[in-house]
């Protein structure tokens, strides 16, 4: 699955993030790199952004962008 | 010696350099750097210049501030860096340190928030990341002033011994071979360019383009190394920008798991939850961003800026009559007296007393940023910003332009677009600026006393209405294509620190009473000049014979349709485009009459449709010099251009529209 699909509350393990270019090098750069755990928090009031904790500290992202990175879902 | 802070966003790094300046700082402009960047004296050693550099996560060349900070250690070689990390995310911050261990210069690594990391249950043993890393490691807690001596000793021992940091590999397998097979490659070429061999790899097998083009290498060596990296994404089954992500956080990770001991729950995040669970709420968090805003616009309009303010003008209206009333029993000359009273005190008097309402304004806008709420508003609004072509960190230089567009315009360098900086900053005049607020006062007390309030709230409100509708205009016709990805940190909400508050609010204060006693000072003395004499240098009898009438008659026509063709109008849109609060200065020496009495006055110019015509304009016109050579720092002399033309003719449609029809229903 990927990371946009993932339950508030639940936790993800990245697979591998795909996309290209500037999107991808940032979200490797903030962390999210294969084998990470995320803990989904929240998702803006329109339902969009989301909200995720990783690495101790928390960041958001579009669902758009979300849906690059590929997660399994584990639980803790 | 030059000490360059390096570090995250919200790392602690601006408190860190009050911490060390105090108020030894100023923005400084580096040759080669076309953007500024802070410097500052160290105060406990005046030969130490610190540089603040702009808060990064990685030194790729993804935003105008990544390559400010990497040409900055790269071109203008400072002899040490600081390289600071909020000790509560510590992982990520030193994903950059790992970047800047490989450029060849001095460095030490600051652990900040040392007392929330210890509030928190959190154990960094620096001794043994210092040992991993091979470089100084100094816990401290900038907004305590703890630790701060030890690091400025590690720092200043470091580039006295001319230390840098050794030279080590971070892993090992195929990622260590590829490096070094490439280092060895480009070596002769980063030689030449002044790049250490290890970065200049590392950038390559990233695929950056900057240093690409930096290095010129030949054809045969470009496919040697990409045999190379071919040969490691292969082996790995991963590619070339994820390889190198991996490798860095891998060893992150290994040391972390060494050398940091974590609880399991995260005291201070479960604390923001909380605070986020309200302020981001489904169904209240826009409300409350609303709520918020309004109360921000009420306490500095309604109660504590505009009771100050007043008090103020009475004094310095009584303060006036006193030097006036000196002056005359000394017996001088009524024309030296007239420029005391009607040239400097109408002038700065006039602008000085708006100092505690700007001064408020500030206080709360600097509040929603330090406590952590801007970026929640960001991430609130990014949906509906969406809508309008902008993405939710473009809030940010909005609502900081409500206090003044100067730092707006340079805040939109934390966006990492071309098309998304350029947008905002077209946008950001649109957000009535605090310089404007004393014109809106003076003309709503004048004609509206009624409804003051909401004829000030609707300057605001139109402003912004105008923002969206030209920014779906140019969103459908000029700035075409996608946003950018929106990607943010949500920092942990923290108390804003005192000493951080008043130091800010005494830099703006500061700064208003300089601009009140340079630019307003010599404009008000030059228009006092230009009302006093006639083209022949007597002193007129009235003010419509004066130079500056004749002046402001040549321009006063092209402002009739509008309502508001009287040349003393003309000529205060002139001085406002050096600062806005000009306009009022003046009209208050104009009317030779003090803040007491200038509403009055004013009611012999305008009548309530033309003034509110009036301030139709003054909202949208061209933004002040100091704002549109912000405009054209950051984005040319073409667009500085666009932005005068297309405001200024905006502001003209806009007013005359409205003054026609409103003769026109009448």
């Amino acid at each position: 699955m990927t990371l946009d699909k993932l339950g508030i509350g639940k936790y993800g393990k990245i697979i591998a993030v795909r996309g290209h270019g500037r999107l991808r090098h940032r979200l490797l750069d903030m962390g999210l790199t294969p084998r990470v755990v995320v803990h989904m928090q929240r998702k803006a009031p329109m339902g969009d952004p989301i909200s995720i904790y990783l690495r101790g500290y928390e960041l958001t992202l579009r669902l758009e962008d979300a849906s690059m990175i590929e997660i399994e879902e584990v639980s803790l | 010696m030059i000490i360059a802070l390096a570090g995250n966003q919200n790392s602690g790094k601006t408190t860190l350099f009050n911490q060390l300046t105090g108020s030894n700082q100023h923005v400084g402009n580096f040759p080669g750097v076309t953007v500024d960047v802070k410097e500052g004296i160290y105060r406990s050693d005046k030969s130490i210049k610190i540089v603040d550099l702009p808060g990064i996560y990685s030194l790729s060349p993804y935003s105008s501030e990544e390559i400010l900070t990497r040409d900055f250690l790269i071109n203008e070689h400072p002899d040490g860096i600081i390289n600071i990390i909020d000790g509560t995310s510590l992982e990520r911050g030193l994903y950059l340190s790992m970047q800047l261990l490989l450029l060849n210069i001095p460095m030490v690594i600051a652990i900040n928030m040392m007392d929330e990391v210890f509030a928190n249950g959190i154990v960094i043993k620096t001794d043994s990341l210092s040992e991993f890393l091979k470089v100084p490691i100094i816990p401290i807690s900038a907004n305590k002033n703890e630790g701060i001596t030890d690091l400025m000793q590690a720092i200043s021992n470091l580039v006295n011994n001319r230390c840098a940091p050794p030279k080590q590999d971070f892993c090992s397998g195929a990622v260590h071979r590829t490096l070094h097979a490439t280092a060895h490659i480009l070596e002769d070429h980063a030689l030449r360019a002044n790049v250490p061999a290890s970065f200049a790899a590392v950038k390559i097998i990233e695929g950056d383009e900057p240093m690409m083009k930096d290095l010129a290498l030949g054809k045969n060596e470009k496919d040697m190394i990409e045999h190379g990296i071919v040969e490691m994404e292969h082996e790995l089954s991963l590619d070339r920008m994820a390889a190198i992500a991996d490798m860095r956080y891998q060893y992150i990770e290994d040391i972390c798991k060494l050398a940091v001991v974590r609880p399991t729950t995260d005291r201070h995040h479960s604390r923001t939850i909380k605070i986020d669970n309200i302020l981001t709420h489904k169904f209240f968090g826009i409300p409350i961003f609303l709520g918020i805003m309004m109360l921000i616009f009420w306490l500095t309009f309604g109660v504590i800026g505009s009771f100050l303010s007043d008090l103020l003008s009475s004094a310095i209206d009584a303060l006036a009559k006193i030097v006036s009333a000196g002056l005359t029993s000394f017996g001088i000359n009524p024309v030296v007296e007239s420029l005391v009273i009607d040239g400097v005190f109408a002038g700065v008097g006039s602008v000085l007393s708006f100092v505690p309402t700007i001064i408020v304004l500030f206080f709360l806008l600097s509040l929603l940023e330090d406590s952590g709420y801007m970026a929640r508003v960001a991430f609130i609004m990014d949906k509906l910003l969406r809508k309008i072509g902008l993405s939710g960190k473009s809030i940010v230089p909005m609502l900081i332009g409500f206090g003044c567009t100067v730092p707006a315009i340079m805040s939109t360098r934390t966006l990492t677009s071309d098309r998304d900086k350029k947008m905002t900053i077209f946008l950001t005049p649109f957000m009535s600026c605090s310089a404007k607020l004393p014109i809106y006062s003076v003309f709503a007390m004048a004609f509206f006393t009624q409804y003051r309030a909401l004829v000030m709230i609707a300057m605001y409100l139109i402003g912004m209405l105008l923002a969206v509708v030209s920014a779906l205009i140019s969103k459908k016709f000029v700035f075409k294509g996608n946003p950018i990805p929106f990607i943010m940190e949500l920092p942990n909400y923290r108390l804003p620190t005192v000493k951080n508050t008043m130091l800010l609010l005494w830099e703006k204060t500061k700064d208003f009473i300089t601009r009140a006693f340079t630019i307003i000072f010599i404009a008000s003395i030059i228009i006092w000049f230009l009302n006093k004499f006639d083209i022949r240098f007597n002193v007129v009898q009235d003010s419509k014979d004066s130079i500056l009438a004749v002046i402001g008659s040549l321009i006063a026509p092209i402002f009739i349709p509008l309502g508001f063709g009287n040349w003393m109008a003309s000529t205060a849109l002139i001085t406002g485009f050096m600062a806005k609060e000009a306009v009022v200065s003046t009209f208050a020496v104009l009317l030779s009459t003090g803040m007491e009495n200038i509403s009055g006055s004013l009611t012999t110019l305008f009548t309530p449709v033309s003034a509110f015509s009036f301030l139709l304009f003054t909202l949208l016109y061209t933004p002040c010099v100091a704002a549109v050579a912000a405009v054209k720092r950051e984005l040319g002399t073409k667009s500085m251009f666009v932005v005068v033309l297309l405001q200024t003719s905006l502001a003209y449609t806009v007013a005359l529209v409205f003054y026609q029809l409103a003769i026109l229903i009448r």
